[in-house]
């Protein structure tokens, strides 16, 4: 199981003979990654070869899904190009199979372009879109799994912890710490650092709520806008398995931007400190330090009653 | 929380671009004449960089009365004071001023330009004024507030409109929310007319005003979406005695990330506006603030950056920098990050901190050894590597004979590197 991604999903690379869309799609197919074929306008017909195998090019996203009846598409397409490559894909999920999963790892998307991607997507409700400027989705299997995105796979194993992230290598310092203490992963979901994106915590968290394969969340923000209070918020009336829950940017000074576009404190909201206090009066086990995840998850499950020792 | 004070917070949050560093700012001048091409309503005015220049202005004019007006980009220009550079010595209270004759103009200008402007956005030190703006007068019937803007909440533009304009802003939504009003723009079908009457009636306009006021909004959110905009900010729009919308001020910024479609944008970019380091971060692709404290710290990841200077301050330490390696850094980035935290004299100790993904730790390794051995680093440097070829990470740096201290997570990286400087800032 694990939440919108099945180990054995059929995955379509957008932007595949491109550098970073080439090199990305060769490290999917080595950890397993059921990949099926890519897109790239002008280039339909020819092949790419990963891993010693050879993988079909399409023109379109439609000739791509018609084709490949693929579940989801992973996009390397620069920026300029990326806010409609989402609406390509978004339109030929909705209108070939009713449903379709879009993740969008390129960073740097013009603002309004994205403004319109996710009105785009959001007039097809069977279509998820994930980031942008995100490490991607992955669901560990136990040979392999689904790996779609940038993240290292081998620091992944499957297990019973969902993790959902705004940051890229603060997700992978989140699954080294389940794997500290022996856990392994559901589903590890990164929704990006960008101001407009599509999936939030929400949708994530009401997902491995109803996800059998997850027994317990953990929830890394940072600071910018009101996502997290809000999760927080929805957490404590619809989630009943155990989160927990770190922010970043406590000692952030206010009215910078902090690397990510979304991670700015303005007027004095969005602040670390008011995300902890939401994430406490959630009943959030919250850690002070990324290096503490491990041991407050193992607290949180002990009290749960899914851990003994 | 009472409805006044969830408008406020609201408010507030929609606010958040406003003094983005992710976006670039311009000077009301060059937001003025982005108005007048777009068709938007402002006086006639003249950009200057000398008191002749405002002179020539002056008579060029024809105006009976003109303000003059200081270029920065900051708010609070009209409340700020002027003072000699490098010393307390006051010159001037205003930096925008009205001016009723040519001998005005002269003694405005000349306290104005090369001298800094100090108001609440600057900060203490202030900003050296080059431009200067000499505009004709008008006769204000009424000043309202007008802004555009994206709203990361509703995922949309974001247009709101108050009758309370010339005055602070966030004051008037945080004691009289409801004076302020909102339109949020469906990016499916854009700004449509009946969105665009309701507001002006909502500001109590009517005939030729509301006429006006309906153009000039369609004209704006036009401007907006063609020259992707993060911010437009009028404050204030003025209602004139004969029932026209002007201008009088413009706050323009642009979305940083759509500059690829905007080659004038080079032009119109102040570069003396911008964090030099900051500018020269981002052109090796790296991305650097710099802080308060004295423990350097060198990340890949935005988010893990972050978290690297929280832990350090949960141990007692104080960052000297945000700094975020990206995703693919090389060896040369690895060693330009090295020479910018150095640029800081107060920087005692740094804390690299990477998890390798797709970037490998072995790289990473031989990237800090050729940056400490090319830039002679004399201070403490304590380095955790973890994620890919990890193992051959730490063997290469355990080989070096560079005084490098390992760690092998977060918090043992932090608790060392406080140590080894000696305790808290």
């Amino acid at each position: 199981m694990g939440i919108w991604i099945e180990e054995s999903a059929k995955v379509l690379v957008q932007g595949i003979t491109g550098k970073q869309g080439m090199f990305h799609a060769d490290k999917m197919v080595e950890y397993g990654t059921n990949i099926v074929g890519g897109c790239t306008p002008g280039k339909g017909g020819q092949t790419v070869d990963l891993q010693g195998k050879k993988f079909p090019v399409w023109n379109s996203m439609f000739e791509a899904i018609e084709a490949t009846d693929a579940d989801a598409t992973v996009i390397y397409v620069p920026p300029p190009f990326a806010g409609e490559a989402i609406m390509e894909a978004a339109d030929a999920f909705d209108q070939i199979k009713g449903e379709g999963v879009v993740v969008c790892i390129t960073e740097g998307i013009p603002t309004l372009d994205m403004v319109k991607a996710v009105a785009f997507v959001e007039n097809r409700p069977g279509v998820r879109l994930i980031g942008p400027n995100c490490p991607g989705i992955i669901t560990p299997g136990e040979n392999g799994g689904a790996k779609i995105g940038i993240m290292p796979g081998h620091i992944h194993a499957k297990g019973r912890i969902g993790i959902v992230s705004k940051s890229g290598t603060l997700t992978y310092e989140a699954v080294a710490q389940t794997m500290s203490i022996g856990e392994g992963q559901s589903t590890c979901v990164g929704i990006g650092g960008d101001p407009i994106n599509g999936t939030g915590f929400i949708d994530c968290l009401a997902a491995f709520q109803a996800d059998s394969q997850t027994e317990a969340i953990v929830m890394i923000g940072e600071i910018g806008g009101n996502a997290e209070e809000e999760a927080a918020a929805w957490a404590k009336e619809n989630v009943t398995k155990p989160i927990v829950g770190f922010v970043a940017g406590a000692t952030a000074p206010p009215g910078k931007r902090m690397g990510h576009a979304g991670a700015i404190i303005s007027g004095g909201k969005g602040t670390a400190v008011e995300k902890f206090a939401a994430f406490e009066a959630a009943d959030i086990a919250c850690a002070k330090d990324p290096s503490e995840i491990g041991a407050v998850l193992l607290e949180a499950l002990k009290k749960a009653g899914l851990r003994n020792e | 929380m009472n409805d006044r004070d969830n408008a406020a917070a609201q408010f507030k949050g929609v606010l958040w671009l406003a003094s983005d560093s992710d976006t670039m700012n311009i000077h009301e001048y060059q937001g003025k004449a982005l108005f007048k091409a777009h068709g938007v309503n402002v006086l006639n005015g003249v950009h200057c960089t000398t008191v002749d220049d405002a002179l020539n202005a002056y008579d060029s004019l024809q105006s009976k009365v003109v303000a003059v007006k200081s270029q920065i980009h900051a708010g609070g220009r009209g409340k700020g004071n002027l003072y000699r550079s490098n010393s307390d010595e006051l010159v001037m209270e205003g930096g925008v001023k009205i001016a009723f004759s040519r001998e005005d103009v002269k003694t405005y200008a000349t306290n104005i330009l090369g001298h800094v402007l100090v108001t609440k956005q600057t900060g203490q030190e202030g900003k050296i004024v080059n431009h200067l703006y000499v505009e004709s007068g008008c006769d204000i019937a009424h000043e309202y507030y007008l802004a555009l803007l994206v709203d990361r909440e509703h995922k949309s533009v974001l247009i709101m409109a108050s009758t309370e304009g010339g005055m602070d802003i966030e004051e008037v939504a945080e004691e009289t929310p409801e004076l302020l009003h909102k339109v949020n723009v469906d990016p499916n079908v854009g700004l449509m007319g009946y969105q665009i009457r309701d507001l002006g009636l909502a500001l109590g306009l009517s005939g030729a005003s509301h006429k006006s006021f309906g153009k000039m909004l369609r004209s704006l959110y036009n401007l907006f979406v063609k020259e992707d905009c993060a911010m437009v900010e009028i404050n204030p729009l003025v209602r004139t005695a004969d029932d026209d919308m002007v201008a009088l001020d413009a706050k323009v910024s642009f979305d940083e990330n759509a500059e690829f479609r905007h080659k004038n944008w080079d032009d119109l970019r102040d570069l003396s506006e911008e964090e030099d380091v900051e500018i020269r971060a981002k052109e090796t692709g790296l991305s650097y603030v710099k802080l308060d404290g004295n423990i350097g710290c060198l990340v890949n990841g935005a988010g893990l950056a972050m978290a690297t200077m929280d832990v350090i301050k949960l141990y007692g330490g104080e960052p000297a920098n945000f700094l975020d390696v990206g995703g693919g850094a090389n060896e040369e980035q690895v060693k330009t990050a090295f020479s910018i935290i150095l640029e800081d004299p107060n920087v005692k100790g740094i804390l690299v901190n990477i998890f390798g993904g797709i970037m490998r730790c072995d790289i990473i390794a031989r990237g800090v050894i050729a940056a400490t051995e090319a830039l002679d680093l004399d201070v403490p440097l304590v380095v955790r590597l973890a994620g890919t070829n990890v193992v051959e990470g730490k063997a290469i740096l355990a080989e070096s004979t560079l005084n490098i201290h390992p760690a092998d997570d977060l918090a043992e990286g932090a608790q060392k590197i406080v140590e080894l400087i000696g305790g808290g800032a």
